[in-house]
């Protein structure tokens, strides 16, 4: 056995890889390690098909096509209490703000971090300010964000009560604060991706002359543009999912959409409303509105929206992985 | 001008600590060192701040935490040992032994788990899974035994510990793996060339090597854990007692409140005096805890460096 063991496996692979009858000569403790690895490796996938079968069940069960069309109404019958339509609205937008503040700033301080990286002090703190992003629970982030927005000088973002009190809550600050969310990702996967750029293209470029700023624009930017959207993506999953900064930054009762001021679009913006998330948890025993069945459906939605980016990032990252970096991306993904 | 960007983003990060702590400064000075301490029922402290009406012989910002920090530490410390238990042997099983279809499928499923959002957690825990705790494994003699000073309805301790495990183990699994991977093959091969088996040398050399990295994945963990509010404030009970572990059996169907999800819980009352800084100090809390704890999983990787290992 030991000398199958050493045959030269194909280029990329352990030479470790195993005889498949490999634990049969082993000590019972060694063969029962090796069969509990079994165990939960088959029990994780049997968790998660549970989870997508039973939310599948549900979902389908509750789930009407007059939810997505009608919006959420106060009422005490499930039966008037409408629909989610508002809360499907309401988590595209928090999304689109939250990405499109989010993408740009992202990239950006990782070209400068990976590129430039000077002064190099300032370039370790600002590192370490992202690993505290990254870290800070989503709960903190939020009412941090109340603070901040409710400030006066900042009601243009919000409501201001006819008191002048600043509420502080709309779809801009909560998207301002779920772009905090995103960042970490999105500037990790920016940095990952340039850091796998050659240094023969970036010698490439400055021997025609570039600047390096031209170089980081033209040459560089291009050649990670994979990484990047899937660092977005990542992001995006992340928002979609997140509840606790919904359910501070936004009201917590779940009603219509209201836009705040006259200007189209940004009375939208300035307005409050709900996401699909704060919609769950609202309906859910642990809120007011209390309708099960609703959460249920509203739920299989939003795991549904999780499951397509989660494909859109194979789609992204694609076949052309060889499986070391395979392993570093799951990695980022789940960075903490 | 990229690095005027960076500084912004500094700025931010120390303003958001110094408005946090400001904020949060009334609730620690009037409480002092006793803010962590144990003393009343926290549930009528919070609710006496609420409805503006301080508790008869205290102060309006009269708070006690340790029931709440209590919550946090029985739902976290648990939770990360289950996960760091199956997440290591999910790890070995990936890297190691898996064959290449099976890893195929395991790794989308990890990244799932991971992706799925708390509220789904929190859905599933409160409304099918508190509901089979509550008729089937909890009698009634044990919920007469407690009925006095608790009441047990199956959203608990044992529920919020078993879900939060699930939420944490993809992390840890993906951290863990990552550190595998990267042990160099001639380091195993000169094991193997020893005549060790595949699993001593997976134990003996490979998780040795990577020791530093579950550490610090344990850690990061820890932190994950720690800020959960949304699916612990779904499942736990939200009742703001402090379970006692020489309880036996009964202690896992106590109910608990952690720090994070009272924040969300109280989250109505956040334009309250007297609350709002409660909150916010025990935000606080968690910001310096949670960085802590980022600052301790860095630190813990240290060592792999010397081995030249990236993880």
């Amino acid at each position: 056995m030991a000398t199958r063991e050493l045959t030269p496996a194909p280029a990329g692979l352990s030479v470790m890889r195993p005889p498949r009858q490999g634990s049969a000569s082993w000590p019972l403790v060694d063969r029962a390690g090796y069969w509990l690895c079994w165990a939960t490796g088959v029990a994780l996938c049997l968790i998660t098909v549970a989870i997508v079968v039973f939310m599948l069940v549900k979902g389908i069960s509750y789930l009407r096509p007059s939810l997505f069309v009608t919006s959420p109404a106060p009422s005490l019958q499930q039966s008037k209490a409408g629909g989610f339509f508002d809360p499907i609205v309401g988590t595209l937008i928090v999304t689109a703000v939250g990405t499109l503040i989010a993408a740009p700033v992202g990239v950006a301080l990782a070209a400068w971090l990976s590129e430039y990286g000077r002064p190099s002090r300032l370039a370790r703190a600002v590192e370490s300010a992202i690993e505290i992003i990254a870290g800070t629970p989503s709960v903190v982030l939020a009412i941090f964000g109340l603070l901040v927005f409710s400030q006066s000088f900042l009601g243009f973002l919000s409501e201001t009560a006819s008191d002048g009190a600043v509420t502080g809550q709309s779809f801009l600050t909560v998207g301002v604060i779920m772009a905090l969310l995103a960042l970490p990702l999105i500037v990790a996967a920016a940095r990952e991706g340039l850091s796998q750029v050659p240094d023969r293209m970036r010698e490439a470029s400055y021997a025609l002359g570039k600047t390096r700023a031209r170089t980081i624009r033209r040459v560089l930017l291009p050649a990670i543009r994979p990484s990047i959207a899937e660092g977005v993506v990542l992001g995006m999953g992340r928002i979609i999912g997140d509840t606790a900064i919904v359910i501070i930054l936004l009201q917590l009762s779940v009603t219509k959409n209201e836009p705040v001021g006259s200007v189209p679009v940004l009375n939208i913006l300035r307005g409050t409303g709900s996401t699909l998330t704060s919609y769950v948890f609202y309906n859910s025993p642990a809120g007011e509105g209390n309708a099960h069945q609703k959460a249920y459906a509203a739920a299989f939605v939003l795991l549904m929206i999780v499951l397509a980016l989660n494909f859109a990032v194979i789609r992204i990252t694609g076949g052309r992985d060889r499986a070391e970096s395979r392993r570093r991306r799951l990695l980022r993904w789940l960075r903490p | 001008m990229l690095g005027a960007l960076g500084a912004a983003t500094l700025v931010l990060i120390a303003a958001m600590v110094v408005t946090v702590f400001i904020k949060a400064w009334p609730s620690f000075s009037a409480n002092g060192l006793r803010w962590f301490g144990p003393g009343g029922d926290v549930d009528a402290q919070l609710r006496a701040m609420a409805e503006g009406t301080p508790l008869p012989s205290h102060s309006a910002l009269y708070f006690r935490a340790w029931p709440l920090i209590w919550g946090t530490i029985i739902t976290t410390v648990p939770a990360v040992l289950i996960a760091l238990a199956i997440s290591t042997l999910a790890a070995i099983f990936l890297t190691e032994f898996a064959p290449a279809p099976v890893r195929r499928t395991l790794e989308p499923v990890i990244r799932l788990l991971a992706g799925v959002p708390s509220v789904v957690y929190g859905l599933i825990g409160i409304l099918a899974l508190a509901p089979l705790i509550n008729d089937h494994l909890i009698s009634e003699a044990r919920r007469k035994s407690v009925a006095r000073v608790v009441q047990l309805e199956g959203a608990d301790l044992m529920l919020a510990i078993l879900i939060l495990a699930v939420m944490i183990t993809p992390i840890m699994v993906a951290l863990i793996a990552g550190a595998l991977a990267s042990v160099p093959v001639s380091w195993k091969e000169g094991s193997a060339a020893l005549g060790v088996n595949r699993w001593r040398t997976i134990v003996r050399v490979s998780l040795r090597t990577a020791r530093p990295a579950i550490v610090a994945a344990t850690v990061l963990a820890s932190a994950r854990a720690l800020g959960e509010a949304i699916m612990l404030a779904m499942v736990s009970g939200g009742r703001g007692f402090a379970a006692n572990p020489l309880d036996g059996v009964t202690f896992l169907f106590e109910p608990v409140r952690p720090l994070a999800a009272t924040i969300a819980q109280e989250a109505g009352g956040l334009t309250i005096g007297p609350l709002s800084h409660t909150l916010y100090a025990i935000a606080a809390v968690l910001l310096v805890s949670a960085a802590l704890l980022s600052f301790a999983g860095w630190a813990a990787k240290q060592p792999l460096r010397r081995y030249g290992i990236r993880a």
